[in-house]
């Protein structure tokens, strides 16, 4: 399916999503978000494809919401239009989505780059929560996000205040993985993406869910869902191949059963 | 430009030289903001390869201007704090992140914030007789501009204090035996040899200086770990250009490289 406003390319195992709009520094629209959850989903079915990254230009991973499109929009018109639906989407994806950053990541752009599994951000990357300024608040995940991986009191004064933080700051409070520099964005992105290319994809997959999981629920329920995946695995193909690899000193060779 | 700054082109190499002489180029919002967008434009420029930055008349740049500052003090309508975080700061920064080389000449004296404007460039050439002067405790003031972080990494905590401390103008003879200027040349050979050296760069390969100088401003606040890590990605992209590439079969083949300005 062809699109407007993303491009997509597999590099071996790996699914790569890039938002193309440079002219309004890959703000997204509907259509953008549309299409960039489609591109995700259509890796997500495909066989060769182990591990996903998204990511934009040089100058913006995503710079928020088209504005232009938000002005005269009243309560009922954003009720009824239910663009998080889509957003909503991103959250099925079972395979992992590294969100390779440089630039701007603003308001959606950064709640987009939050939505991912890992985020690997360029020294020139900017991540924040502008909405305030304009009389709102994040509406896709960001009050929700920031607050689980930054702490309260950062998430506050990203959401009160609105201004940016810098890549080396972000990393520092746990908003994202690690700060490479500036245009090393995407190879190092490139680099964990092959490494979990390389792991068994079940137990990615089950990680992945235990991992969000402990978003969701207490600490007895988070324990008790993490073992039921555990004893899961040991049902599937690769836990044999990944154990007698691993005594025969060599590497595993993994089908994703 | 503006009539506080005039830039001339000489080849690769932009010259921009601060011109309030009456006022020892002290620098005002609108200086600061046009010195702020002639780098800026430099550094997005495919025809520029590095950037002289000097002063008109005797002095290179000194500092705040002190009757500005009073008068707007005396009117209630300053906060020195907010003044340096709209106009001093977006100057440093701009320096630190032009991808190219930016070559303080320095023509006359530079004290208080004309200090850190020279101290953020990427050398400083330095006409005899000149001095660097910490001068902000002489008005009561603490460094400012990036000032505290460039002095202490330049020439240590200890030399860094007296120098804060004391305001004692420093003579850039001195200022060479630290290692805060690179050369001092006779007050009339000053822009030649600063035009020479700013040529001699804006000849290399731009995008590796550009990634040297983002290395160079990160290995500050990183351990040896860090920096090699650092190196690896830095590398990674050097290796990739076109310059690089010319530049290591030129090796092989015992040639002088041509680079791509």
């Amino acid at each position: 399916m062809p699109y407007e406003f993303v491009l997509t390319e597999a590099r071996g195992p790996v699914g790569i999503v890039t938002i193309n709009r440079p002219q309004v520094r890959n703000a997204l629209n509907p259509q953008t978000i549309a299409e960039l959850v489609d591109a995700l989903e259509t890796f997500d079915g495909d066989e060769g494809i182990r591990c996903m990254i998204l990511t934009g230009d040089d100058r913006a991973f995503a710079a928020g919401a088209d504005i232009s499109q938000m002005v005269d929009a009243g309560a009922v018109e954003v009720l009824a239009d239910d663009n998080f639906a889509r957003w909503a989407r991103f959250r099925a994806i079972h395979k992992p989505v590294i969100a390779a950053v440089s630039g701007y990541a603003l308001g959606g752009g950064c709640e987009l780059a939050l939505m991912c599994d890992l985020v690997v951000a360029s020294e020139t990357a900017l991540f924040g929560q502008p909405e305030v300024k304009i009389g709102i608040i994040p509406g896709a995940g960001g009050t929700q996000r920031w607050a689980r991986s930054a702490g309260k009191v950062r998430a506050m004064e990203a959401v009160l205040i609105g201004e940016p933080v810098r890549a080396v700051d972000a990393e520092r409070m746990g908003l994202i993985n690690r700060v490479v520099a500036a245009g090393a964005h995407l190879d190092e992105a490139l680099r964990l993406a092959n490494l979990i290319a390389a792991r068994p994809p079940l137990a990615v997959r089950l990680g992945k869910e235990a991992v969000n999981h402990a978003m969701e629920v207490g600490l007895g329920a988070g324990l008790d869902f993490e073992r039921k995946l555990f004893y899961l695995l040991f049902a599937s193909e690769d836990k044999r191949e990944g154990m007698r690899a691993f005594l025969e000193k060599r590497p595993g060779r993994f089908n994703g059963r | 430009m503006s009539e506080t700054t005039h830039s001339t082109r000489d080849g690769a190499v932009l010259t921009l030289t601060i011109n309030r002489p009456e006022a020892l180029n002290a620098l005002n919002p609108p200086t600061m903001r046009a010195l702020r967008d002639g780098i800026e434009a430099a550094g997005r420029d495919r025809e520029i390869g590095a950037v002289v930055l000097t002063g008109s008349g005797r002095a290179f740049c000194s500092g705040a201007d002190l009757k500005d500052v009073a008068a707007r003090l005396d009117t209630g309508e300053m906060d020195v704090g907010n003044d340096l975080r709209a106009n001093y700061v977006p100057l440093t920064r701009a320096i630190r992140f032009c991808p190219k080389p930016v070559i303080a000449a320095l023509n006359g004296s530079a004290a208080g914030a004309g200090l850190s404007l020279a101290l953020a460039c990427d050398l400083r050439i330095a006409a005899a007789g000149a001095q660097l002067i910490v001068a902000f405790v002489r008005v009561g003031l603490v460094p400012d501009a990036g000032c505290l972080f460039f002095l202490t990494r330049m020439v240590g905590l200890s030399k860094a204090t007296e120098l804060a401390l004391s305001g004692d103008p420093l003579s850039v003879e001195a200022a060479q035996q630290l290692g805060l200027v690179a050369a001092v040349v006779p007050p009339d050979q000053l822009m030649s040899v600063a035009l020479e050296r700013a040529r001699r760069l804006a000849e290399g390969p731009r995008q590796t200086t550009a990634l040297i100088k983002r290395g160079l401003e990160r290995a500050l606040d990183l351990d040896l770990e860090q920096v090699m890590e650092l190196e690896a990605q830095l590398q990674t992209l050097a290796a990739r250009t076109a310059d690089a590439q010319e530049a290591i079969r030129a090796f092989i083949e015992k040639r002088t490289p041509v680079f791509r300005a």
